[in-house]
This record gives structure tokens, sequence and C-alpha cells, in this order.
């Protein structure tokens, strides 16, 4: 129900005029709008959403992942994108196989998302290709796994 | 240490510095790895991490209520606004209102902890700018309002005051007198922090020029709050998506074009002022509203203590609820506030169970602190100090 009001958000249909097969799924959840992505089309999709003047998605506050182990696709890799100038929200969200978590850098459009992606990469064992500078942010370098990858216990031995 | 850096201006005219992780100006236990070129910074890496108590894995092993004990420990600074990101995130998950009542009494208290956050910022960033003095004023005035903390939820820091559909406790007796009471003194005491600071020589030598970042950088580099608000830009959380009634209050949001410490350290004053005219405002609300502190969800908020004793559903669900918890709806939703810091935001997903599925915390500290190099290079090492100290960093927060 809200998912289909979702789909008719502005944003939404200038993203499905621009590239049809860059909207997966729509999803409306208490007012905020998700699009699904494909990997192949995010890269190209960011670079659309930040600088379309209509749009103007230039800040990227967020990247996350959440990990659906042991559900596939596993892991999920949301954007949360603001637009200062029009006080808007989006979120983007694109999905991963658990034996192939590589994604397109988004670091030459939002070049805040060097930090996040480390973070990503770091916790959850993400790839970010592209990325200038791709190592462990929070962890010691020489740490093994992946802290909060859902396989990984919260306490006792691994 | 062996950490090698390639050296854009040659080998033999640069050196590595270890600054931190245990240095007193960088506000817990930062490491910046700089490469001078004699004074002067080359490059600037932080590196991050020395903190890191995964409090997000946490929350997962943890059930909604319980998890917000967790969130004060984040940016240790600002406990109230880390309770109200968290709440207010599950609140809607669960799709329920909170009553106007506890609604005031939130924000009258996040502004108190933005005022007590600013003047810890201050003191702090004065001390490692030479000023000592103006460290044992805002302390002692802080200390007033941790008394008020202390006063409200009987913890001065884990406050842990809101929870989840409203606030713990019933606000006790006098507790407006005495937040009176502090914000008439506290205007007095900002002019006095203004009279050592503003037009002082060596403060302005310290602060203006140095860090610079324009408003373009800024928003590319995602940097929210008074960083951003310090080059030009008006982005504040409570106007442009006013959470908590922030639409029923009269303020400003406080700019500078500058985009220097000078300009970090004027936005920050003048955010101190404006939260004065909110806790004000705040006050005046709190003492005409009436009605409950926190909303009414069978099963899923606590019945009042009478009720608990007095009805066999009340003492079921308080049963339940504080066995089990509850289990919102599956979903994901991002909530926004305002922190002292910036954008506070709060990534919740639910799997329909009683425990969060994830929880992710965008700290502003982490990622003002990311465009530190942008600051710092081509700077004096000194100026590095002016730099961390106007990111406003908050280790634990940072790390989490």
């Amino acid at each position: 129900m809200e998912s289909q009001e979702a789909d008719k958000n502005p944003v939404v249909q200038r993203l499905r005029a621009w590239d049809g097969e860059a909207v997966s799924e729509v999803i409306g959840f208490r007012g905020e709008t998700t699009v699904v992505i494909p990997r192949e089309r995010l890269q190209r999709a960011a670079g659309y959403l930040a600088t379309e003047p209509f749009l103007y998605f230039s800040f990227l506050s967020d990247i996350t992942t959440v990990d659906k182990f042991p559900l596939e696709p596993r892991f999920e890799v949301n954007y949360h994108l603001l637009s200062i100038a029009r006080s808007d929200r989006l979120r983007l969200k694109v999905r991963l196989a658990g034996n192939d978590p590589v994604l397109p850098s988004v670091t030459s459009v939002w070049p805040t998302a060097n930090w996040h992606e480390r973070e990503n990469y770091d916790l959850f064992g993400i790839r970010f290709e592209g990325h200038p500078d791709l190592k462990r942010i929070l962890m010691p370098d020489d740490w093994e796994g992946h802290p909060l990858r859902k396989d990984y216990p919260v306490e006792g031995p691994r | 240490m062996t950490t090698t850096i390639e050296t854009p201006t040659g080998a033999a005219q640069t050196m590595v510095l270890n600054m931190g992780p245990q240095h007193p100006s960088t506000h817990g236990v930062l490491r910046v790895i700089l490469e001078l070129n004699g004074e002067i910074v080359v490059k600037a890496e932080p590196v991050i991490g020395y903190l890191h108590t995964g409090i997000e894995k946490s929350c997962e092993a943890k059930t909604y209520s319980q998890a917000i004990t967790l969130t004060d420990r984040i940016d240790y600074l600002a406990p109230l606004s880390n309770n109200l990101g968290y709440c207010l995130a599950v609140e809607k998950l669960l799709g329920i209102e909170v009553p106007k009542r506890a609604q005031y009494n939130r924000v009258l208290l996040t502004e108190l902890t933005r005022i007590a956050s600013h003047l810890v910022w201050l003191g702090t960033h004065a001390i490692d700018l030479g000023a000592m003095s103006v460290f044992l004023y805002t302390f002692r005035e802080r200390e007033e309002i941790m008394k008020i903390f202390e006063y409200v939820s009987g913890q001065r820091m884990m406050t842990s005051y809101f929870r989840i559909g409203g606030l713990a406790l019933e606000p006790p007796p006098g507790f407006l007198d005495k937040v009176r009471r502090v914000m008439d003194a506290l205007p007095g005491h900002v002019d006095e922090y203004e009279d050592l600071l503003t037009n002082n020589r060596i403060w302005l030598g310290r602060t203006q020029g140095v860090g610079i970042i324009s408003a373009d950088d800024a928003i590319a580099m995602g940097c929210s709050g008074p960083m951003l608000r310090g080059s030009g830009v008006a982005y504040d959380v409570r106007k442009a998506f006013p959470y908590s009634s922030y639409d029923d209050f009269n303020f400003e949001v406080q700019t500078q074009t500058a985009g220097d410490c000078f300009a970090r350290y004027q936005v920050r004053v003048a955010e101190i002022r404006e939260s004065i005219k909110i806790v004000r405002q705040a006050m005046e609300r709190v003492a005409k509203a009436d009605g409950p502190i926190r909303t009414e969800a069978p099963g899923i908020i606590p019945p009042s203590r009478e009720e608990m004793k007095t009805s066999i559903e009340g003492l079921i669900y308080h049963f339940k609820i504080y066995t089990e918890g509850f289990a919102p709806p599956p979903g994901e939703v991002y909530q926004v506030i305002e922190s002292p810091r910036g954008e506070l935001g709060f990534f919740v997903a639910s799997d329909g169970s009683a425990k969060p599925y994830r929880v992710k915390v965008r700290a502003p500290s982490f990622v003002n602190l990311q465009s530190l190099p942008r600051l710092a290079v081509g700077r004096l090492i000194a100026d590095v100090v002016a730099c961390i100290g106007t990111t406003d960093i908050v280790l634990g927060e940072v790390d989490r």
C-alpha cells in the first residue's frame, strides 16, 4: 500500500524516466522512500541523482549494510541521500550475493563516501572497486573477520 | 613506528610525526599521522578506532529498550541527544506519537545538552590554544546543567532518561525553577567568555583564516552541524526536518560565511544563545502542558506503576515488556536529529523480533573528522590543534 504511494514520488518517476532499468523496486515505509537499484547501475545513478538540478542529492549522509545471513541475497547496502536545497531524503539500496560482495565506489560522486566505504569494508567485508584507499578503519589492520556480519559472534570464540 | 607515507616533496625534506593517540589536544584517542616540511603540514592522515567498542553489534543482542543505555555512551558529551535520536527512530518504526508534554520536555533537555556540550567544546578548545581561564568558567556553568540532569534523571552523564514512547520518570517538582535559575545566569556568563575571546588579538590570530573549508567542499565531505553552518550553509535538521515539535519554537539558524576556525567559534557561541531562547520557550510550554509523559500503547509501552499494581492487564504487560520486550513490524527507518555536533542519524532495521536486527549510528564527528586533512594541510602544526578543536570531535562517537 505504502509502496504504491512511494512509487508516485516525483524523484522515483524522474529516475525511472531517466533509466527504466535503474529502478528494480520501490519500497515505501513510514514515509521514507527506498529505491532498490541494480549493482551495475549504481555509479551512474549516483552521478545523476547528485547533479540533476531537479533532484540535487548533493549530500551523502551515510552508507550502511544489513547482513541477511543465511538468506540470499545476503547483503543490503543502503545509501542515505540528502538534498539540502529541497529538504528531501532518499535511500538507495543495492542487494549483493554473499559470495560476491563487490560494489563500485561512489567516492568520485561524493568524496565523503571514502570513510563510509572503508567502514563497510571493515565491518562487513564489502569491497568497493575504485576506492582510493580501501583498508580497515575501526578494527586493527591485522584483524581477522568482519565483526558486524551475522555469523560473527557477539561474544566468545570465533 | 614503521608507518610509511609516500612523500610528494621527497623523502629527504619531510619527516613523519605521530600526533596521538595519547595527546592532550586530540580530545581522546585520536591519532594523526602528520608529514611535515619543517613546521608546515604536507599531509595529515587521521587514524581512528582506538575507542571502538562495538556498540552497534551490542545493540543487536539487546532488546529495543535495553539498547537505549548503549546510546548514552556513543557521544558522552551529549547523551540525551543520542537517547532522543534512538527513541525517535524506534518510535517511527512502531508508528507511535509521543504526547506533547513529553516532546517539550525532550526539547528542553536536549537544548540543555547542546549548551553543555558547546561549553565543554569552548573550554577545551580555548585551553588547546592557550587560554586557560575560559575552561574554568565554562566548566563551572556546565556543572550547573549537569546538576539539572542529575536532579531529573538521577545521573549526571549516562542519563537514559528518554524512553521509547516518552520519558522514564515524571520530572521532579521544582525542576523548572532550577532550569530558570541556570538560564537567567547563563547569558551573562556567555558575555564573559566573549569578553575573554572574541576581540582577543591572540585568539583572532590563532583562529582567523585557519582551517578554511568552503561551502561546496563541506557538502562534498558530508560535514554537518556548526562545521557546515560556519561555511555559510544554513542547514539545520531542526528546521529542515522538524522532529519532537521543533516547529513550535522560534529560533534562528546561525551561520557564518568565512568557513574558518573563528567562524565555527562564532556559530557555536551564537548557538548557545539560541538554545537559551529555545529552553525558555520550552519552559513555558512545559509549564502549560498537561497530560501524560508517556504514550499509551498496550504491549509496547510499559504501563504506569499505579496501573501495574491495580489491573491484571497492566501486570501482564509489565511482565511481558520487561522480560521479552516488544516486537515492531519488519522494516527499516532512518531518523535524523541535530546533535550538538551535527546530523546524528539512527538507522534501525527490524526483522519483526524483539531485538533490533541492525542499528547503525550516523555519527556526525566521524564524518566531520574526515575533512581534517583538508583543513590542516599547508598550515603549521599548531594550527592542526585549532582544526581538531573546532571540528569538535568526540572519540566515543567517532569509533562507536
